[in-house]
């Protein structure tokens, strides 16, 4: 190497144009990527409600999004409505419906609504978005509520479908980073398809949520007035989180619920 | 006139077997071990360090002249670094699914020492044919290793490959599972994966002598 290349000002040119012509390139692919990283992520999340509501091209053991070219209409022929309640301290603010939610906000979808951004809201004292999905299952009315909380490694989330009853009539789960073949299993259909049927409520209407609980002497979950669901072995934390993110955000839809009951 | 010479053919050969990236120079573990436990994550993960490895090296020897000695290694991180984000969005954009399951272990690419260990050792002084050449050669050294890691961890760990099921169904316990087998959840733990290696170390080293080292 010659000596021109050892030079300090050479070396600090040579970085400075090196930064501009990477920086460039980066920022090139990164925004003209960007639409369709968007639209994937837009899709996954119409996959996950539809799946929670039991529209899903599932075979045996397995899990199968309605597929991608699909999603849109079905989501929209199958989602009659989109809910937004605006919660603060357990009492319902306000509701409003996907296109008075959509004026109020830059005309953002309603299942577009970011949960974690909302958990920080009302940590904060401030009031927060709820979304929920009314649609129908077997001729009935369910409606799906997002969920998201703690697994062992990263976050896990879900969407949880729910009769008026707040009876569970399907969930799906999926995590950023628990440990495969452990945790990892709560994005597997048995674990998945045991919540189907599980309550919410005591029969005295009082939220109790759904423990993921160890030997509870009911491995194919039958019991489904026990509130517990069979726990994955060796993701105790794992299920623990689960257990905890649907005690917690489920219970925030407990007042809009009460109101649909005795509306009726 | 053949496309590859004698000299060239050997770039490709030799790190696939006998000067073998992570068997023989014991680089790229952490990434063998971390993502190996199934064989799809592990064949996006070669083919992700395939192109890291080969764009890489010849950017490095085409610059290599140019470089300035000081800041050598932090040119090459950069090159890594950008390599490894386009990987990654391309991942994001037109493999959604794969790139969830990857997700923290391609932007990992960057701390596989492989790919310094290459633009180190080899393309900073050499041009970038062969450059290419000895980055395509030792890509795929690292993916033979992951695959073979990841065929033995997905079946003993999940009894399925490339996510399709081989040994029959666990639960309704048909095929292999009718006979008391069951699925081995330690093979899915990073331990085994290291377990694993070692024995392909094991059975590399018996079989040919001239690799025991004194």
């Amino acid at each position: 190497m010659s000596n021109k290349t050892d030079s300090n000002s050479y070396t600090i040119i040579f970085a400075i144009i090196m930064v501009v012509i990477v920086g460039s390139l980066l920022a090139f692919t990164a925004s003209s990527l960007k639409p369709t990283i968007k639209e994937n992520e837009r899709m996954e999340k119409q996959q996950n409600i539809l799946y929670a509501m039991g529209v899903n091209e599932n075979e045996e053991g397995s899990i199968t999004f309605i597929s991608t070219d699909k999603v849109a209409d079905v989501f929209a022929e199958k989602i009659t409505e989109q809910i937004v309640i605006e919660v603060k301290d357990g009492k319902i603010i306000k509701e409003m419906n996907r296109e008075e939610f959509m004026a109020a906000n830059n005309k953002k979808e309603p299942y577009l609504i970011d949960i974690k951004k909302q958990q920080t809201r009302a940590k904060n004292g401030k009031s927060r978005f709820l979304p929920l999905f009314k649609g129908e299952q077997e001729g009935k009315t369910v409606y799906v509520a997002p969920i998201r909380g703690k697994g062992l490694w990263d976050a896990i989330w879900g969407y949880v479908a729910l009769d008026t009853d707040m009876v569970v009539r399907g969930a799906f789960f999926d995590h950023a980073g628990e440990t495969p073949g452990l945790g990892a299993n709560i994005k597997q259909r048995y674990f998945m398809d045991d919540f189907y049927g599980e309550k919410l409520l005591t029969d005295a209407g009082v939220f109790k949520g759904i423990t993921v609980a160890k030997g509870n002497n009911d491995p194919l979950n039958k019991d489904k007035d026990d509130h517990e669901v069979d726990a994955l072995a060796g993701a105790t934390i794992t299920g623990d989180g689960v257990a905890a993110m649907i005690k917690k955000d489920l219970k925030l839809y407990l007042p809009y619920f009460q109101k649909l009951k005795n509306k009726n | 006139m053949a496309l590859l010479s004698k000299k060239d053919t050997k770039l490709i050969t030799d790190p696939l077997a006998d000067n073998n990236p992570i068997t023989i120079q014991v680089l790229g573990i952490c990434s063998a071990l971390a993502i190996t436990a199934e064989l799809k994550a592990s064949l996006v993960m070669g083919v992700a360090v395939l192109f890291v490895l080969g764009v890489g090296n010849v950017v490095i020897s085409l610059m290599r002249n140019i470089i300035p000695s000081k800041i050598r290694i932090i040119v090459q991180l950069i090159v890594v670094a950008s390599l490894v984000i386009i990987v990654d969005q391309v991942l994001k954009a037109y493999a959604y699914e794969l790139s969830k399951t990857l997700a923290v272990f391609v932007g990992l690419i960057i701390t596989n020492c492989i790919i310094m260990g290459r633009f180190e050792a080899f393309a900073l002084a050499n041009g970038p044919w062969k450059s290419f050449l000895d980055g395509i050669g030792n890509a795929l050294g690292y993916a033979v290793i992951l695959l073979i890691v990841g065929f033995f961890r997905e079946l003993l760990g999940s009894g399925t490959l490339f996510g399709i099921p081989v040994l029959g169904d666990p639960i309704e316990k048909t095929g292999l599972y009718a006979t008391g087998y069951e699925n081995n959840g330690f093979m899915l733990m990073p331990p085994m994966a290291l377990i694993v290696v070692g024995l392909i170390i094991w059975v590399q080293r018996s079989r040919n002598k001239a690799l025991i080292e004194d």
